[in-house]
């Protein structure tokens, strides 16, 4: 085939010409090649000079690992020094979810080395499955050196583990400061997303997730301390480079004294109450407990699934802080303060009213609580019996105004600058609230209700410390939580010094004059305790009732109990403390499970902490040991409860036993006939308060 | 006549000297690679070089006529091998690219780099002068090229069968084909690259925007080129010193003894120890091209220019590899990178140069002239 290129076949080639094409091409090829020898020395140059930093610190990168030390969080102390949270060593296990290949095996293995429970492994499914991937899940802590040894050998068969040697966090006070000071735990995927530290996702580190921790987290985080290790492409450290150490976080000094903080929850017994006290001094808040409560321990490990559902069930809501988010009817508590209300508006302590045990008001018959009356009572003589016909005369001839201007005196309905992220504060009613929240206007009846603590007045325990803590020293002292806290003066209530001496003279009536607080007697020498009584109704009392008698408290559901309550201080002539007690259900079913007895115990341990220890220590035998050994053994109840719900245990026989070992106490029952969550303590407007 | 002996002054000293130079710092950067220890890989690396340099002489004293005589049967040997791996590696169910010789695994596609431009420089040596610009002048060049070029492709390999392609068609350029004809496909084939990258699969484009810009991808397919790169770039100029190198010691340098040597000699010379090995492999295809320039014989300096830009591809697609400036093909460093394979490529090239040499030497020798 001898097919021509058209356009080429004018130009005649020879064997010179193609010779000189030749050299001429080679030396074409020749440049490039030198053209490209040179791009690349440039090029290398670029790299090596002009970007030498950037892959200076690239290859410092990839080189050297940076493990992070979590700090050691810093003491929570009392104002002793004791602390109330400190940190132990202990030896621990993570699992790195992302590194892990065979997550159940690897489970298998561990709880077989670590002997966990299957509740624990439950645990521990159920948060490998939330992780985010790169959040270390723990798997057990406290671990022996033993058991810490053997998963630290096998660790080439277990990818994704991580033991560690770190520190824990400890509460001594266990349960009894669950609410003061919250808990710590793990950070959460969002904590991360949010402030991309990487501190947060270094195994073993903990925030603050409630409570006190919550809010002084920032000072309690030290700052980490790093390893710099020098580590291959596949991980393996090669050598350590540096080292440096972590600085513990700043200790916090709390007003709470420790010893006091503990005796109070154990003193709340079985109830679902909480007791504070405060310094009549300056405010200090020397305890404030809630029971039940969790265990921070516990919670700070790593909760068990069926422990948190334990507790959220529980009719006696261990998982609510009561002293700051319960909110109660005060009842007759606020007597004090109406008393003070009608000193000041001009009525004389000595004018008296005669109690017949019911008074009609509009259309409607007010009671009693004693349904006979009391006959004729002065001022100190309705404090001291809590007579509600003596108030509800009164009341009417000052009206609502002045007395809610008092209660707000006193602290009622007022939210105070509190170190806690959460805290109810309640209602103080007049005329003008009511008109505004329901476009309704306010009646008489609303008066009388509000004037023995009932209708729509509602007020937290630490509130109606406080309110003690006011009418014992006639100033507005304000709550506080850190030991030496910088305060400005507290301002006045703006009474009459007399009025107050003649307050606190019958509140000490109630107590120790044959009053209804009897029970709060302290039986210390030259220490008197003044104190006011109070119930709080959560259901109406129908007149058929009340006609055939009203049913004891002791017959009716948890549920329809009436909260009893207490507020006191002491000694009552020169008050030095204040106590505040409220029992959520408490019905002054059992005389030393009631109020007016704990707040007194509880008081007396300040005066003398021997005497009182004692007397605890008596008690408690009666209700089944301490709270943790009571805590154990609901716990053990629950987990039988469920294992014959899920047909894993011979039903009743086993159950009864359980039963029949067990102290009658409401907390074990209440375990095995879980009640629905407290949604509503709101009563119904109330006719009786005693 | 010099007082030196002939034969001595015959003997190839420069290219010897400059590829002694290499080769003994490939050595010593494999014996870096491998952590301060001359096994496995800078003592086998010698051997080789010695061996393979013998064999460069040998081939240096055959007589250019046997190159071109040889040129076309042996084109054809390696062809059938190709098709025979080709087979082999469809009958294991899987990619074969190689021959296990016993000693060695020989790769054929290897042979066809060198192959390639002696069966192209012999076919226009034997092709009529006045043919050269006719189509019976590209067509048979076309087919040489394109056959093991597809053979290797599908393998497959893409960056032997493009250095395949680009020695055979460096060799048609040489032999004086219109300049228009490659002026023409280059500006074709850069029209139809945009087009044919929108005809690729999503991880095909994948694969090219991760050349483009590595860093998108550290752990992926782009981590060889980052590592290589923080690997040169921390060198600096002076290097971070002899055995001190952090990239390959820790490993985090991919392949650093093979096709990323280059990286390894990079951070621990530096850019000193670059542009003193660029200007050494400069200086060696300075003296093929001069020693192609200055043969007479139209066959010897085709193959002279042709063997001397495949050895440069070699180089120069490495660099740019190891540089960020090409993907990722797998082509390796002469004498640099440990492995048999490329050194018996790229020093049959050498010898054969060094054959060309001597034989325009002897040519040109005074006593013939009478």
């Amino acid at each position: 085939m001898k097919l021509k290129l058209p356009l080429l076949k004018k130009k005649t080639v020879t064997e010179a010409s193609l010779s000189f094409t030749f050299t001429r091409r080679a030396m074409v090829v020749g440049g490039l090649q030198g053209a490209v020898g040179a791009m690349l020395v440039t090029r290398m140059g670029w790299i090596s000079i002009a970007e030498n930093e950037k892959y200076n610190l690239l290859s410092e990168s990839n080189r050297v690992n940076l493990t992070l030390i979590p700090p050691r969080r810093g003491w929570i102390i009392d104002r002793n020094g004791r602390p109330l949270a400190n940190n132990r060593t202990d030896f621990r296990v993570d699992l790195i979810p992302e590194r892990m290949t065979d997550a159940e095996s690897t489970i298998r293995s561990l709880a077989h080395l670590l002997a966990l429970t299957d509740d624990e492994v439950e645990r521990i499914r159920e948060e490998l499955d939330k992780s985010a991937g790169f959040r270390p899940v723990q798997v057990a802590e406290k671990l022996t050196y033993d058991q810490f040894a053997a998963v630290s050998v096998r660790l080439p068969d277990l990818p994704g583990v991580a033991p560690s040697q770190g520190f824990s966090r400890n509460y001594p006070g266990g349960a009894t400061v669950g609410h003061l000071l919250g808990y710590v735990g793990a950070a959460s995927a969002k904590d991360y997303e949010e402030r991309k530290d990487p501190l947060l996702i270094t195994p073993g580190f903990k925030v603050g997730k409630d409570g006190l921790e919550k809010a002084f987290d920032k000072e309690l985080t030290g700052k980490p301390g790093a390893k710099r290790v020098e580590v291959t492409a596949r991980g393996k450290i090669v050598r350590e480079l540096t080292t440096r150490p972590d600085t513990p976080g700043d200790p916090i000094k709390l007003t709470i004294d420790a010893g006091l903080q503990e005796y109070a929850g154990r003193r709340l017994a079985t109830q679902s109450g909480s007791v504070v006290v405060i310094d009549c001094h300056n405010g200090d808040v020397l305890a404030m407990a809630s029971m039940p409560s969790f265990d921070p321990n516990s919670f700070s490990d790593g909760i068990s699934h069926m422990e948190w559902d334990m507790l959220s069930k529980d009719d006696h809501v261990p998982l609510r802080n009561k002293t700051l988010q319960g909110l109660y009817p005060p009842g007759s508590t606020v007597k004090p303060m109406v008393a003070l209300a009608l000193l000041e508006a001009g009525i004389s302590p000595m004018d008296t009213v005669n109690c017949a045990g019911a008074i009609r008001v509009g259309n409607t018959l007010f009671h009693c609580h004693k349904k006979r009356g009391h006959g004729s009572l002065n001022m100190r003589g309705a404090i001291a019996q809590s007579c509600d016909i003596y108030f509800y005369t009164m009341a009417q001839r000052i009206g609502m105004d002045r007395i809610a201007s008092m209660a707000r005196r006193v602290g009622m309905g007022q939210k105070f600058a509190l170190p806690f992220s959460s805290q109810s504060y309640g209602t103080v009613p007049d005329p003008a609230w009511k008109l505004k929240k329901y476009n309704q206007k306010w009646q008489v009846y609303d008066t009388v209700n509000a004037t023995i603590g009932q209708g729509y007045m509602l007020i937290n325990p630490l509130q109606m410390a406080v309110m003690a803590a006011r009418l014992a020293t006639g100033k507005q002292l304000m709550p506080n939580f850190i030991f030496g806290a910088q305060r400005p003066e507290p301002a006045p209530v703006g009474v009459n010094e007399e009025h107050l001496v003649t307050i606190r003279d019958a509140m000490s009536a109630v107590v120790n004059g044959g009053g209804t607080g009897g029970a709060a007697r302290m039986t210390l020498p030259g220490v008197l305790m003044a104190g006011k009584t109070g119930t709080a109704q959560v259901r109406r009392i129908t007149m058929a009732e009340r006609g055939g008698g009203v049913r004891s408290n002791a017959s009716l559901p948890f549920k329809l109990r009436d909260h009893a309550l207490f507020q006191g201080f002491a000694p009552f002539d020169n008050p030095r403390y204040a106590i505040a007690c409220i029992l959520e259900h408490g019905g002054h079913v059992n005389r030393n499970e009631d109020s007016p007895m704990i707040a007194a115990d509880t008081m007396t341990f300040l005066f003398d902490q021997a005497k009182a220890m004692e007397k605890l220590e008596t008690l408690e035998k009666g209700w089944g040991g301490t709270p943790a050994e009571r805590m154990a053994r609901q716990m053990g109840a629950y987990r039988l409860a469920k294992a014959i719900e899920k047909g894993e245990a011979p039903p009743p026989a086993a159950a009864n036993a359980m039963n029949a070992a067990e102290p009658g106490n409401s907390t074990a029952s209440a375990a095995q006939t879980p009640a629905p969550a407290d949604a509503d303590d709101t009563p119904p407007p109330a006719d009786t308060a005693r | 006549m010099s007082i030196v002996p002939e034969p001595l002054t015959q003997f190839p000293w420069r290219v010897l000297g400059i590829l002694l130079a290499i080769a003994g710092f490939g050595t010593l950067v494999l014996y870096s690679a491998a952590g301060g220890s001359i096994t496995p890989w800078a003592i086998n690396q010698g051997v080789r070089f010695i061996i393979f340099s013998c064999m460069a002489l040998v081939l240096s004293r055959i007589r250019l006529e046997y190159f071109a005589r040889f040129a076309f049967p042996a084109y054809g040997l390696v062809l059938v091998s190709l098709l025979m791996v080709e087979l082999i590696g469809g009958v294991a169910g899987g990619s074969q690219r190689w021959i296990n010789l016993g000693f060695m695994q020989l790769q054929p596609s290897e042979f066809m780099k060198p192959i390639i431009v002696l069966a192209v420089a012999r076919f226009y040596a034997l092709l009529p002068v006045g043919e050269i610009r006719r189509w019976n002048a590209i067509w048979p060049a076309l087919v040489l090229i394109g056959v093991p070029f597809m053979l290797v492709l599908v393998q497959p390999d893409l960056g032997t069968a493009t250095m395949i392609a680009a020695g055979g068609v460096t060799v048609m350029f040489l032999a004086g084909l219109p300049l228009r004809l490659f002026v023409g496909s280059g500006l074709a084939f850069a029209a139809i690259v945009p087009i044919a990258f929108s005809f690729l699969h999503d991880y095909q484009k994948n694969r090219v925007l991760i050349f483009m810009d590595p860093e998108s991808d550290p752990l992926g397919a782009g981590y060889h080129i980052s590592q290589s790169k923080i690997a040169i770039g921390s060198g600096g100029i002076f290097g971070k010193g002899f055995l001190k190198g952090t990239q390959s010691h820790l490993d985090y340098l991919p392949e650093g003894h093979t096709d990323f040597v280059f990286a390894t000699m990079a951070e621990e010379w530096g850019l000193l120890g670059g542009v003193l090995l660029i200007g050494a492999f400069m200086l060696l295809f300075r003296w093929g091209i001069g020693v192609s320039m200055r043969s007479q014989d139209k066959y010897a300096r085709l193959v002279a220019a042709g063997l001397t830009t495949t050895v440069f591809f070699y180089v120069a697609i490495n660099l740019m590899m190891v540089m960020g400036l090409a993907p990722v093909v797998g082509i390796p460093l002469p004498f640099m990178s440990y492995g048999g394979s490329s050194m018996l490529t790229v020093m049959l090239c050498v010898g054969i140069i060094m054959a060309i040499e001597r034989s325009g030497r002897q040519r040109n020798r005074p006593g013939s002239w009478g």
